[in-house]
């Protein structure tokens, strides 16, 4: 084998020698006719790609012409042809959000020398500006947030902002708190990752884009939803009407009635969500609060009543499904029980105290469940192997990620409530209230979820599930409804994720993907399919990412991720809680 | 609607230079995934090694092209081992995590600011193919068959890129055709049987991957010759989805399968986009404006790779048992 193996080797480096050959003698044939074509085209980046900026193209004074960049960034302009030319941006075509940053000095083109058949790539990239002179904000904001938003400019996590003036102790107190908090974000997103994991065997690529979804409807909502959030939650409540009527009426009616009903259910929803597509517009703006006009956890009672509703409308469900059970009918207590947690929510949202987050939440769960219900399951019965799954799931997220880019656009944004929060000062560490807000409220998620996977029926149920797929179903567990709630738990989960995330930095089309690195950083650090492994997992991961900035460049904050998640692969693969099998 | 230009321009896609590079970085991955069962979902960043091999040396240091197609080689060879090494040993998964975040987590080193005497950060590295193109025999001007026309450095870039192509799906013919390529397609079908007999399963998936992975470095190094100018931010993710969507569209696990998957779905794509882009002219997209034409094509994408796998996973010209392998 070893013989084999080296001549292999050999007849491999012969043909690679052969193919570089090749690149110098190449054959040539064909008859010149007219000039080749130069064009001048780049990208638009803040880093992050900006639509709508114009660019003018000069030959010597005479303007050529202008070109404008996507969606992606990009534009392309078709010269005459070779010359030497200029490439002017227009400052009056940039966005509001990013108008007040710089040019980068260097990244303005004059003078370009173009060769024949040349297609050269310009970058003009905006910085923010090194000496201050931004419009200040009222005396009461503090500056600093200011410049934390804008320091979001390089693509993935902020860096922490910290005096460099202070000794290393506080410094160092500073920036682990960050973590902490980053931490608990990507810990909150990971859980669902890992139990879908470990129920399915399959790792679902479109996590990240459901935490972006989730962030993006808490947005939609929370700055009034116009004809576009009519048209989104229409289309759930008829989706999720069908869905009802099939559970309500299986029993009670033909599939040949109860099949058509359905889908004229749907038929209805989407026309009728069109029509308030196209003719709701503004007229029909309504606008929840994110929580609170001034955001999330700036008095403490705030913070208590979002936490408490949804808690209180939990209770009222389950307790009416516990008293009433044996009494009535399954279906009958399922409607009741879903009436209360409309009614709950209603309440919840005119009294102002859950607002966009729960809708995101309930949105992002549905979103996962129907994944489920309707992709995954079905594949899985139709004896799709795993390793085709994936290639679905990434397919899935491209889709889900760009039809949401159409939707809500390539700009970064954030949550109007949050755009200036006064810091609060708590020994050496400052940080704003609605860090501490984040804090408390994925505490409080995390050990909600560790114990109800660990004292419920479900939450075993899962556990079990995730441990042995077969060994479950043969005790008796309905491993597919678990799996159904599973998917469920990890969308709302990832939804909750993405509002945390864009409350704590910025809400944008490309957030989720760059989390779910981190994201899957930390389920393998943890142990991939276990849910307190990706607790643990997602907090470790989140600090080390802060903590490095200490010593190293910020940038290099994801690499460090994925470097602990190489050396842990090397020395222990099956992560930090995961159980030693054989796994190769 | 100009329907004659539409389908110019899409076969000039079709058979252009870009499709030529995607073919070559294809067969990387058909080698990784169509013959070895290998979940490389980081290509991209064989091909961002590769197009920087080029770019730092030609354009940092003023060396000659030659010394930069041996390092984009040396930095792909690295990169594999760095990657294979500690997952392939384990589930396929952990190679299908490991690739797809190592090739993102380059990007963001390659345009970090503090790499920027080495890489150009952001902005990339300019003048890259001047070595190249004074080897180009072909005198200015366009060339072609009726409005199917290059211009002479894309001709040039096209002839040698499309040879490469040629000679790389030779290549794979003859290593899939030796005892070599037997083991490695064992090991698609049942790892543990090739184990049995005495094979070391995990070299031989190493060498795999590394091979594939040289593929995909020397797509990179068309890249930068072709475009002159190489940027971090071209090399995105959504890249190696392109290339997954091409190779089960053409069909995985065979010799053709790769040039044809990238044929074929340029000329899609850029079908696609030039109809669209009528249609907008024409003011009969009412949901979707001209710029977010490219978001409509990432999840055209997106689409044609789940309907591909769910309804046809052989693609074109596969074989469609031999595609229903499981995580090795």
């Amino acid at each position: 084998m070893m013989c084999e193996g080296a001549r292999v080797h050999r007849r491999i480096v012969t043909l690679l020698i052969a193919v570089l050959a090749m690149m110098l003698l190449a054959p040539g044939g064909a008859v010149a006719d007219e000039q080749g074509e130069e064009t001048l085209h780049g990208e638009i980046d803040d880093p992050e790609p900006i639509a709508g900026v114009e660019i003018t193209v000069f030959e010597d004074e005479t303007e050529l012409g202008t070109a404008t960049t996507d969606d992606d960034g990009q534009w392309e302009f078709v010269l005459p042809g070779p010359g030497t030319y200029r490439a002017v941006l227009d400052e009056d075509s940039v966005p509001e959000d990013v108008a007040e940053l710089d040019l980068i000095p260097g990244a303005e083109h004059d003078d370009l020398e173009i060769g024949s058949g040349d297609e050269r790539r310009l970058i003009y990239r905006f910085d923010e500006p090194e000496d201050g002179d931004e419009p200040a904000a009222s005396p009461d904001d503090t500056e600093e947030e200011l410049a934390e938003e804008e320091a979001e400019a390089e693509e993935g996590a902020e860096p922490p902002d910290v005096d460099e003036g202070a000794p290393f102790s506080h410094k160092f107190a500073q920036v682990a708190t960050n973590g902490l908090v980053f931490g608990l974000v990507i810990a909150i997103a990971s859980v669902g990752l890992s139990l879908i994991f470990g129920t399915t065997r399959m790792i679902n690529f479109a996590h990240g884009d459901m935490v972006t979804f989730g962030a993006l409807m808490a947005l939609l909502f929370s700055t009034g939803a116009g004809g576009l959030g009519n048209s989104i939650l229409g289309l759930f409540v008829a989706a999720a009407l069908a869905i009802g009527v099939g559970l309500l009426l299986r029993d009670q009616l033909r599939p040949t009635i109860r099949l058509p009903l359905q889908g004229a259910i749907l038929v209805l929803g989407i026309v009728g969500a069109t029509l308030v597509g196209i003719f709701g517009g503004e007229a029909a703006q309504w606008h929840i609060s994110l929580a609170g006009d001034p955001g999330l956890g700036s008095t403490p009672a705030n913070l208590a009543a979002i936490v408490l509703v949804p808690v209180a409308i939990a209770a009222l469900v389950i307790t009416t499904g516990r008293l009433l059970r044996g009494r009535m009918p399954a279906s009958t207590i399922l409607s009741v029980q879903g009436a209360l947690a409309l009614l709950g929510l209603a309440a919840g949202i005119w009294w102002g105290a859950i607002g966009a987050v729960l809708i995101a939440v309930v949105l992002g769960a549905a979103l996962g469940a129907g994944m489920e219900r309707y992709i995954w399951q079905p594949l899985r019965l139709r004896n799709v192997a795993l390793i085709q799954l994936f290639i679905v799931s990434i397919g899935v997220a491209l889709l889900l990620r760009h039809v949401l880019l159409v939707m809500f656009g390539g700009s970064r944004s954030s949550y109007p409530e949050y755009q200036v929060q006064e810091l609060v000062s708590l020994g050496p560490i400052t940080i704003a209230p609605r860090s501490l807000a984040i804090m408390g409220i994925a505490v409080l998620v995390l050990v909600a979820v560790a114990c109800m996977l660990q004292f419920t029926r479900v939450g075993k149920a899962m556990r079990a599930v995730s441990d042995n797929r077969d060994l479950a179903e043969s005790s008796g567990i309905d491993v597919a409804r678990i799996t159904l709630y599973v998917w469920t738990l990890g969308g709302g989960l990832a939804a909750l994720g993405g509002v945390l995330a864009g409350i704590h930095q910025i809400v944008h089309w490309q957030m989720g993907f760059h989390l779910l690195l981190l994201m899957f950083a930390a389920v393998i650090l943890g142990g991939l399919g276990t849910a307190y492994g990706a607790m643990l997992g997602g907090i470790a991961i989140g600090l080390v990412a802060m903590l490095s900035t200490l010593w190293f460049p910020h940038q290099l904050m994801e690499a460090w991720a994925l470097a602990i998640m190489i050396v842990m692969l090397l020395v222990r693969p099956q992560g930090l809680l995961g159980r030693r099998e054989r796994i190769g | 609607m100009d329907f004659l230009g539409i389908l110019t321009t899409s076969i000039t896609s079709a058979i252009g230079p870009v499709a030529a590079i995607y073919a070559l970085a294809i067969i990387g991955l058909n080698m990784h995934f169509g013959y070895t069962g290998l979940l490389n979902f980081g290509q991209v960043g064989f091909m961002l090694v590769g197009a920087y091999g080029v770019a730092v040396c030609v354009g940092t240091f003023g060396l000659p092209l030659s010394v930069g197609v041996a390092a984009s080689i040396l930095c792909a060879v690295v990169l594999a081992l760095l990657m294979g090494i500690p997952t392939l040993r384990l589930r396929a998964d952990y190679l299908a995590i490991c690739t797809i975040a190592v090739a993102e987590g380059l990007r963001f080193v390659y345009r970090a600011p503090f790499a920027r005497d080495l890489t150009g950060g952001v902005f990339g590295r300019q003048n890259l193919s001047d070595g190249f193109r004074e080897l180009n025999p072909f005198p200015p001007g366009r060339y072609g068959v009726g409005d199917i026309t290059f211009s002479s450095p894309h001709l040039w870039t096209m002839v040698v890129t499309w040879s490469l192509v040629l000679v790389s799906c030779l290549i794979m013919w003859s290593l899939m055709h030796s005892p070599w390529g037997r083991v490695i397609k064992g090991i698609r079908e049942d790892e543990d049987a090739v184990r049995s007999l005495g094979k070391n399963v995990f070299v031989y998936k190493l060498q795999s991957l590394v091979i594939g992975g040289v593929f995909g470095a020397l797509a990179g190094v068309m890249i930068a010759l072709h475009q002159a100018s190489v940027t971090p931010d071209q090399f995105r993710p959504q890249v190696t989805f392109y290339l997954w969507a091409m190779l089960l569209l053409g069909g995985a696990g065979r010799t053709w399968g790769p040039v044809i998957g990238s044929v074929v779905m340029w000329f899609l794509l850029t079908f696609t986009d030039e109809t669209m882009r009528a249609l907008d002219q024409m003011g009969w997209l009412p949901f979707v404006t001209g710029g977010e034409l490219g978001a409509v094509r990432h999840a055209l994408v997106g689409l044609i790779l789940v309907l591909l796998i769910i309804y046809r996973p052989q693609g074109l010209i596969g074989n469609r048992r031999e595609m229903l392998v499981n995580v090795k």
